[in-house]
């Protein structure tokens, strides 16, 4: 009975993950309701959205802050972009700034408290690197062809040394999703976990509640370079990605 | 742990897709179109401005330039002018003392013909005052007139002695 009540207020740190559904909707036998986590994507988009518009209204010759910041995001994936991938990534330019943003916001507004990170469910990381996978791969191929498998097959190799590191190789690229998405969602979790465990202690022990509480102070910081990072992260990824889809390594 | 509650899954993705999707159009229609113009506004204008500040350089280059070449033209000039002059004033004075040495011999010359005229006048006179003096003294110390003629060639003979 306790340990439910606990769980139902909220006191269980795994309880801010929870799905709860807002708006009952279906497709069929398809259950595709808008929960918490669709709340917080659309609010992010929103956010991200207003946050540009608002900041460019009125652009001007010399930036207003506002505006430089707007501006700071896009240069800094512009750069990302054309260092990484090089200046055939422009194309995918949108794509690779709405992922930086999209996954920035989601890390960032999780760490307000009662909100909900998005970022944190591993099927929201997987679909977004299983849609990168699929699509760097299908770039790839349609750049190169069948010449594309040759990526799996570094030249100026002895044969005994292809045989072990072809399947090295592909094992290595077919993980790339899994890496990429446990990455993102295993730091939003367990940094989230953390923060509510040490702050379940708080009350816990009383006046030496202050420890678990300095902790959590600085740890929220930690935790805010971690959503930044794991942003930065998640993207230059991408654009490595399709830097190799592009040039075969 | 709520991250594997398979049922929520497909209402994730299905809501993850439709925001990312209104986010991609939403970012590639109104928000980078909007950041590039001012960016690009701005990498525009100061290229302008720098191009526009390249060519007004080299516009006050060239102006420099032709400053000093006309600096150096007048120069040249006035140093010709002055040459000119000096040669032209050289030449009059050269001109002028030439006319006035060549007066001055002209009326040295005269005056050494007039000199010389009148020596020889004088020393006509000379003969016939000495053949005069030759004729009284020998008639006042020898009481006999001379004959003009050899009182004459006895002058002659002592004036040749002289001269």
């Amino acid at each position: 009975m306790a340990v439910e009540q606990a769980t139902e207020h909220g006191a269980s740190p795994l309880h801010q993950f929870v799905i709860e559904r807002l708006v009952p909707l279906h497709i069929g036998h398809v259950d595709i309701s808008f929960t918490n986590s669709s709340l917080f994507m659309t609010i992010a988009v929103v956010a991200i959205t207003g946050f540009i518009m608002f900041s460019m209204s009125g652009a001007q010759l010399v930036p207003t802050r506002w505006q430089s910041v707007a501006e700071l995001f896009y240069e800094f994936i512009a750069n990302m972009v054309r260092d990484n991938v090089g200046s055939a990534g422009r194309q995918y330019f949108p794509f690779i700034f709405s992922l930086f943003m999209f996954v920035l916001f989601g890390n960032l507004i999780g760490m307000i408290p009662f909100t909900f990170t998005y970022t944190s469910h591993i099927i929201v990381t997987f679909a977004m690197a299983f849609f990168i996978f699929v699509a760097v791969t299908l770039i790839a191929i349609k750049r190169h062809g069948f010449h594309f498998f040759t990526y799996f097959a570094p030249k100026g190799l002895p044969v005994p040394l292809l045989i072990l590191l072809i399947p090295i190789e592909i094992i290595s690229y077919c993980i790339r999703p899994m890496t990429l998405s446990i990455r993102l969602f295993a730091n939003m979790m367990a940094g989230h976990t953390m923060l509510v465990i040490f702050a379940g202690f708080v009350f816990a022990l009383g006046i030496f509640g202050v420890l678990p509480l300095a902790f959590d102070v600085f740890f929220i910081l930690l935790e805010l370079l971690v959503a930044v990072l794991q942003a930065y992260v998640f993207t230059i990824l991408t654009c490595i990605y399709l830097h190799d889809a592009i040039h075969l390594h | 742990m709520p991250q594997l509650d398979v049922s929520t899954f497909p209402s994730q993705v299905f809501w993850l897709v439709v925001t990312f999707a209104v986010l991609y159009v939403l970012m590639a229609r109104l928000a980078i179109p909007r950041i590039e113009a001012a960016v690009e506004g701005r990498r525009v204008r100061i290229e302008g401005d720098l191009d526009r500040a390249g060519r007004m350089k080299s516009e006050a280059e060239a102006v420099i330039a032709a400053y000093e070449k006309a600096l150096a033209d007048a120069r040249h000039q006035a140093q010709l002018t002055m040459k000119e002059t000096t040669d032209r004033l050289n030449a009059a004075a050269a001109e002028r003392q030439k006319a006035a040495a060549a007066a001055i011999a002209e009326r040295t010359a005269a005056a050494e013909a007039r000199i010389a005229a009148a020596k020889r006048a004088a020393m006509a006179d000379l003969r016939t005052i000495a053949v005069d003096v030759a004729r009284s003294a020998a008639a006042r110390l020898v009481g006999t007139e001379v004959d003009e003629a050899r009182a004459g060639a006895a002058v002659d003979a002592v004036l040749k002695g002289h001269a």
